[in-house]
């Protein structure tokens, strides 16, 4: 039995406004990078929300790009004796904006507004007879997934994930983001784990499952998104998945992160998602790509 | 601290900052900020984005492109249309406390009136923007890029209400001036630029337009310069008040247009970076204006340009 989604938990309201947030670490992670800001203001963000990144300087440079504040899921998070949070992003530089972050040395100022956006439904919300949860994700979009994950451990739910990736250069932050246990690893170049794509992982998975206790989790490039999206509604599974669109502001003002519910229309993925379910939407083609 | 009270058409304003139409959606960020969004409005007057007849999607993405200093939207004025405006969305724009302006769109006079005779009406608007950037079914022409097409435009609704009625002028035109003379004429109480600059971005991948509906409209720091052209060609020949925009980034800049011959500016992308943006630009006037010389917001107003 399906339930509703406006059964998830809710999640306060971000801070009015961006604030400036120190740097306090990067590093590489394989093949991407991982950063960390220590926000001591923001609420403790929810699995699946994201915050738009601007590093204070050199934002708008040289080419007069990046301009746009950047839409990023945190990977992690940890709560600091002294007040605030650790928040950790996983990065693949891509582009201007990507790139600019990733430069960041521990001690710059980044923008940070957020948490935004809607979180992860737990699995008894998202299916009454869920025994645990199937996490599906691919490239940089394992960051929710593993907070996801954090999540589920610490309520005790079990779940299981199965990561994707294209190659090693396009990998990272697997061990430190989900410790070993319950991961099964797809690399389109067969360089560890599966060979192949991680919806692979995916179809044996269900195959081997009662498909009426299951409850589908995925963040990952559109296709492969579509992919588990199709894979999950025909099999009448349920399903989440986490989004991205070109985005200006996160909040709701610029109307520019259109995605097509199902149904007609629009929904704006900033307010009315990230997270959408996997039979709320169209397609999860129409995003691509958004984090450069 | 400096006093930056002033007006717009009568409206008395706290400030002289708005925000510009579709750049901030007040009821969206409410949910998403809470009451620190009301306690803490960071406009001094709330331009709604543009109502439209009927209910509608939007266009289809991909609806916005990063530019060097800017950005492209192809939006396509989603929205509820005006009868479930009116009924759901004005309530909550009534609670921002502070004045509210109206933005409309039509594709035809007749339209129009219905849409001016609707929201005037309600006692919660203090004022209407007329979007005009947007063809006449009956001519195919751009109301706003045409003079005499604004001026029969504003000739037809002037009749219709006393409240400020507030011409829109998009910048995609030889002689901006003439769009503003001619809505003048008209009756209108003050025009307001610049809308977007027509633009367009090429698909690195497929190499095809970018965005759904082909081309858009660039907005941010890029156009500034083509803004303050504008606002100045304007101001020095219409009596009635410019809403200066474009590209407005902080208070220096939205200094600019006002010693451009702006009355009021309104931040617009600015608004995508911080979602404070607004106060940020009310909050650092006094010392912009002290930099230049200026005693108060009133002589910078009354400054003429060179």
């Amino acid at each position: 039995m399906r339930a509703e989604p406006a059964d998830r938990p809710e999640s306060p309201p971000a801070p009015f406004g961006r604030r400036l947030c120190e740097v306090a670490e990067s590093r590489l992670a394989g093949g991407y990078r991982i950063f960390t800001l220590i926000d001591e203001t923001g609420p403790v963000p929810a699995p699946g929300q994201f915050f738009m990144l601007a590093a204070s300087g050199g934002w708008a440079g040289e080419e007069g790009r990046p301009y746009l504040p950047r839409a990023i899921s945190h990977a992690r998070f940890q709560e600091v004796p002294d007040g605030g949070m650790r928040l950790d992003f996983l990065i693949d530089e891509v582009g201007p904006g990507t790139s600019r972050l990733a430069a960041m040395k521990p001690g710059d100022q980044c923008w940070v507004a957020g948490p935004f956006g809607s979180r992860f439904s737990l699995p008894r919300q998202l299916n009454e007879d869920a025994a645990g949860a199937i996490l599906v994700g691919g490239g940089i979009g394992i960051a929710p997934m593993a907070v996801l994950r954090r999540e589920l451990v610490d309520r005790g739910i079990p779940s299981r994930s199965l990561l994707g990736f294209r190659d090693q250069a396009h990998s990272g932050g697997v061990e430190e983001l989900f410790g070993c246990d319950e991961i099964r690893l797809a690399f389109e170049d067969g360089s560890a784990g599966h060979k192949g794509y991680v919806t692979d992982l995916l179809l044996q998975l269900l195959e081997g499952d009662d498909s009426r206790s299951a409850a589908v989790y995925s963040c990952g490039p559109p296709a492969m998104l579509e992919a588990v999206r199709q894979i999950c509604l025909q099999r009448d599974i349920p399903v989440e998945l986490a989004l991205e669109s070109p985005m200006a502001c996160g909040y709701g003002a610029c109307f520019g992160c259109a995605v097509p519910k199902a149904g007609g229309g629009y929904l704006r993925l900033c307010i009315d998602g990230p997270v959408v379910r996997g039979d709320g939407i169209a397609s999860a083609m129409a995003g691509e790509p958004a984090v450069d | 601290m400096t006093d930056l009270a002033t007006d717009i058409c009568g409206i008395p304003l706290a400030g002289p900052v708005l925000n510009g139409s579709g750049t901030f959606d007040a009821l969206a960020a409410r949910r998403v900020f809470g009451d620190a969004l009301v306690e803490e409005f960071p406009f001094d007057c709330y331009v709604s984005k543009t109502i439209t007849m009927n209910p509608r999607p939007g266009n289809p993405p991909y609806r916005l492109w990063e530019t060097p200093s800017g950005m492209i939207n192809s939006i396509g004025l989603p929205g509820p249309g005006v009868d479930g405006f009116l009924e759901r969305d004005l309530v909550g724009l009534s609670e921002l406390g502070v004045p509210l302006i109206v933005s409309v769109m039509a594709d035809s006079a007749e339209d129009f009136a219905i849409l001016v005779e609707k929201v005037a009406a309600r006692e919660e608007v203090s004022g209407i923007e007329l979007n005009v950037s947007c063809p006449n079914v009956h001519s195919g022409l751009i109301v706003g890029e045409q003079p005499s097409e604004t001026e029969a435009l504003m000739k037809a609704l002037r009749p219709l209400t006393s409240k400020p009625l507030i011409v829109k002028l998009t910048p995609n035109v030889a002689n901006p001036h003439e769009v503003a003379l001619a809505a003048e004429a008209g009756g209108a109480d003050s025009v307001s630029m610049i809308n977007t600059v027509k633009a367009a971005a090429i698909d690195p991948v497929s190499n095809r337009a970018w965005l759904g509906a082909g081309a858009g409209g660039l907005s941010g720091p890029a156009v500034r310069p083509i803004a303050l052209a504008q606002v100045r060609a304007v101001s020095s020949v219409v009596e009635i008040p410019v809403i200066g925009m474009g590209g407005i980034s902080d208070a220096e800049s939205a200094l600019e247009f006002i010693l451009a011959g702006a009355r009021v500016v309104a931040v617009g992308t600015e608004n995508f970076r911080d979602p404070k943006a607004g106060k940020a630009v009310t909050d650092g006037l006094p010392a912009a204006l002290e930099r230049r010389g200026f005693g108060s917001l009133d002589e910078a107003q009354s400054a003429t340009l060179a």
